[in-house]
């Protein structure tokens, strides 16, 4: 079980992943040999995994990002599986999730251009199978990212 | 915006998966040498290509069973101060993502919980006293997976 030590770690570490092990220790009021323990330990339970870096589409020129929320045709029974397949393959989908609720799976979709996420949607979205509804949100603005837990 | 190589985006890629990975390691996968990969990363950074790094961490372990999306409409538009309800919401631990979307929400929320009870505690005493909250509608996360997209 996790203790106020690894507690303090993880806060630290959601709050600044890039930062060393020494800087690390120094912020949490520990030794590095200690605090590398924990760290480890947390590694092997599986509580803590890797890190990971997140793309900034709109430097790399996408301006346009778009929420799918589609409800598929649930009397087909590999609806989920054959349309999760299929929507593997379109380059511009970058999230995929599927729910309980209303809404059955997410795509997130960017482009370009408004032009070039018109045409990514009436080419490869609308053909995708199993479709029985779709809702657009568009993307305006991040107020909050990073995806922190409550620790 | 910064224009990109095959090499660029198969560094991305590998930095989407792993962001601990270093020049050393980098270059040797994609057969440079380590200072023209470090040059490239740099230039990556530079350009904002990277907008930060992702903590991975076991939900389930840290006892965080349930994830919930949640659309929010803004009950009285105009009336309600957006920065005030995005301060609001801000605040709250158990919200991890706050999107401004337009469409038939104004708002997409990412929260946590320990488990369905606790959603709905926050739910009922933190989301639906928000000022200005309106509609609100949750959609229980089963799963999820990222994308290579473009760089792929």
């Amino acid at each position: 079980m996790l203790n106020d030590v690894d507690r303090r770690i993880l806060r630290q570490m959601q709050a600044a992943p890039e930062l060393s092990n020494a800087e690390l220790a120094a912020r949490c009021d520990l030794t590095s040999a200690t605090c590398y323990r924990r760290i480890e330990k947390m590694q092997a339970s599986g509580v803590l995994g890797g890190q990971q870096a997140v793309i900034d589409w709109q430097a790399l020129g996408y301006a346009v990002e778009v929420s799918l929320r589609i409800t598929l045709d649930k009397t087909q029974s590999r609806a989920f599986d054959e349309f999760i397949e299929a929507a593997r393959n379109v380059l511009h989908v970058i999230e995929i999730q599927t729910f309980l609720g209303r809404v059955d799976v997410r795509l997130s979709v960017i482009a370009r251009t408004m032009a070039h996420y018109q045409q990514i949607y009436r080419e490869q979205i609308l053909s995708l199978p199993h479709i029985a509804d779709i809702e657009a949100l568009m993307h305006v603005a991040r107020i909050k990212q990073g995806e922190g837990l409550p620790l | 915006m910064i224009d990109l190589d095959d090499v660029d985006r198969k560094v991305l890629r590998a930095l989407a998966q792993d962001a601990t990975l270093g020049a050393g390691a980098l270059g040797r996968r994609f057969d440079m040498s380590q200072p023209a990969m470090w040059r490239r990363i740099k230039r990556l950074h530079e350009a904002g290509a990277i907008r930060g790094r992702r903590l991975v961490l076991g939900h389930e372990k840290l006892g965080f069973g349930v994830t919930v999306f949640l659309g929010v409409k803004l009950a009285t538009k105009g009336r309600v101060s957006l920065e005030d309800f995005e301060r609001a919401v801000s605040a709250i631990p158990e919200v991890q993502t706050i999107e401004h979307v337009l469409g038939m929400y104004d708002y997409r929320l990412r929260v946590v919980a320990r488990d369905i009870p606790d959603f709905e505690r926050v739910l009922r005493r933190r989301i639906m006293t928000l000022p200005g909250v309106g509609e609100v509608e949750a959609n229980v996360l089963l799963s999820e997976e990222r994308r290579p997209g473009p760089l792929g």
